[in-house]
């Protein structure tokens, strides 16, 4: 697409680019071996920083961080996911009843901050006699706020099929439900899969949150181990592995993002539809927020 | 209600950090991610592969770590000393700047091939067309998306509380200190942000509509 913006170079203007990206390139190196020489100079190179690393206990202990983290990740997307369906359908009922308190819910549940439900979940109803983990407030906190989220993400993919389905199909004599299941999800869920997904990983990312509410996941596990005076209070190190598995985790779920897209791209017996409009609700992978009615 | 009317001055202070955490960093990131934007459509190879990077390892880091990454293991290295407000506002700007050059970029890629075709043919560098012709038009169509972004950056701002920052997510740790009602005190948190976040949702629907391009 940025190949449009700019015409084909020729000679003078390649010579331009090629000093541009020389410079470019030595401020980028500038940066990075400032960088570097800091993480150098203040000692993050040493061997001392690293040896946690070949400690087997050390490496259970991330794998299990890391369990806890795609626990708490695999409870919160199918509740997620559950809630958001149960409300969409509530948002796109035809019975005010049911239209109206989905829509507060689902408003209301986007607009508060993941962290201050954690902390609702987890210090507040103590106070009511509920007492709960770590583990429960972190994973009803992400079905609340992320199936709020794809409540709008179900309702906006299920508008934006062209209204000639559901017309042909009430024509044909199918009942509402019948309508809803064998008409439109099956070709909403196509075009939503690309916007599910990305909102699955921003489900992941935030799972890291219960790292404040003290739930054992994997940057709760990192912290403990930054700590520890042995190995010269190894954070930099730390937090450089927990970083690259974080992206790593990520990268895996958007790859089969992309996956799915490709996959939905080049079936044809899918109707090409308005995914625009989903795409808004959730720009860009982007960690949520009130989005638009549509 | 007597949790909120005993701790007004508290809720004050810390609703007023998070308004001016929330300013800066959404001044800071939408600089840094036009800035990001135009290296990521530049004709420069180079360029388009360090904006590429950048936002590809930013969106994939939870904000979380990025903000474990400056409280920590930051003042390790020795560089720069951040006291923990600017070390949330540049967590904050560093994290929310990927979302909003994708944001931009995705905008850029509205605006009409005619449209830089035609600056090109009037003799404008890349420089001119991007920062005359084709942001101007881009910015306009991405209104919604980029809204939406500042309101999760406005609610992000509250994982600073975890980190020493003494914002409206920290007001549990005083109200813990006083044994008051947490439950009760943390409604009127959420209370709060969701009249925050309404006045930025209905800038939103006024702003699309009188911006919305006819195309």
């Amino acid at each position: 697409m940025s190949s449009v913006l700019f015409d084909v170079p020729g000679p003078k203007a390649r010579l331009r680019h090629q000093i541009m990206a020389v410079l470019g390139v030595l401020v980028l190196l500038g940066i990075l071996g400032f960088v570097v020489y800091r993480f150098y100079d203040s000692g993050q190179f040493e061997a001392r920083k690293w040896e946690w690393l070949q400690y087997e206990q050390i490496q259970l202990g991330l794998v299990n961080g890391l369990v806890n983290t795609l626990k708490a990740f695999a409870a919160g997307a199918v509740l997620a996911l559950l809630f958001g369906a149960v409300f969409a359908a509530g948002r796109l009922s035809d019975h005010a009843v049911f239209r109206a308190p989905s829509m507060v819910i689902v408003e209301f549940f986007r607009a508060i901050p993941l962290l201050v439900m954690m902390f609702i979940f987890y210090y507040g109803f103590p106070t009511i006699g509920v007492k709960m983990s770590p583990f429960a407030a972190v994973v009803i906190s992400l079905m609340l706020y992320n199936g709020s989220v794809l409540a709008e993400v179900f309702r906006a993919g299920i508008l934006s099929l062209p209204r000639g389905q559901s017309e042909a199909a009430y024509a044909l004599g199918m009942r509402k439900t019948q309508v809803m299941t064998l008409v439109l999800l099956p070709q909403a869920l196509r075009a939503m899969l690309p916007t599910i997904v990305s909102q699955l990983v921003v489900l992941l990312k935030d799972t890291a949150l219960g790292f404040i509410i003290t739930y054992e996941e994997l940057l709760y596990y990192a912290k403990n181990l930054g700590g520890i005076f042995e190995f010269g209070r190894p954070y930099v190190p730390v937090t450089l592995v927990t970083g690259a598995l974080y992206i790593g985790m990520c990268l895996l779920l958007t790859a089969l993002a992309r996956y799915l897209e490709k996959r939905n791209r080049r079936s044809r017996k899918v109707v090409p539809t308005d995914t625009k409009k989903t795409d808004e609700v959730v720009p860009a992978g982007d960690a949520g927020g009130v989005g638009i009615g549509v | 209600m007597s949790v909120l009317t005993s701790n007004f001055q508290l809720f004050l202070k810390a609703f007023g950090t998070t308004i001016q955490l929330f300013l800066l960093a959404a001044v800071g990131s939408l600089v840094l991610g036009t800035i990001l934007a135009m290296l990521r459509v530049s004709p420069v190879p180079m360029f388009r592969a360090a904006g590429t990077t950048y936002v590809t390892v930013l969106r994939n880091t939870p904000l979380t770590l990025v903000f474990f990454f400056f409280t920590f293991a930051y003042p390790l290295l020795k560089i720069l000393k951040l006291d923990p407000f600017t070390g949330a506002v540049v967590a904050l700007t560093l994290y929310t700047s990927a979302f909003i050059c994708e944001v931009v970029r995705s905008g850029i890629n509205t605006v009409p091939v005619g449209q830089a075709e035609a600056s090109r043919a009037l003799g404008l560098t890349f420089t001119q067309m991007i920062s005359h012709v084709v942001l101007p038009q881009a910015m306009r169509s991405v209104v919604p998306p980029m809204v939406s972004t500042l309101i999760a950056l406005l609610k992000n701002t509250t994982i600073a509380a975890g980190f020493s920052v003494s914002e409206a997510g920290a007001i549990r740790d005083s109200l813990s200190e006083q044994g008051a009602n947490m439950l009760v005190g943390m409604s009127w948190v959420a209370v709060f942000f969701v009249v925050l976040v309404i006045p930025l949702t209905l800038l939103q629907r006024s702003l699309e509509k009188r911006w919305s391009v006819a195309r």
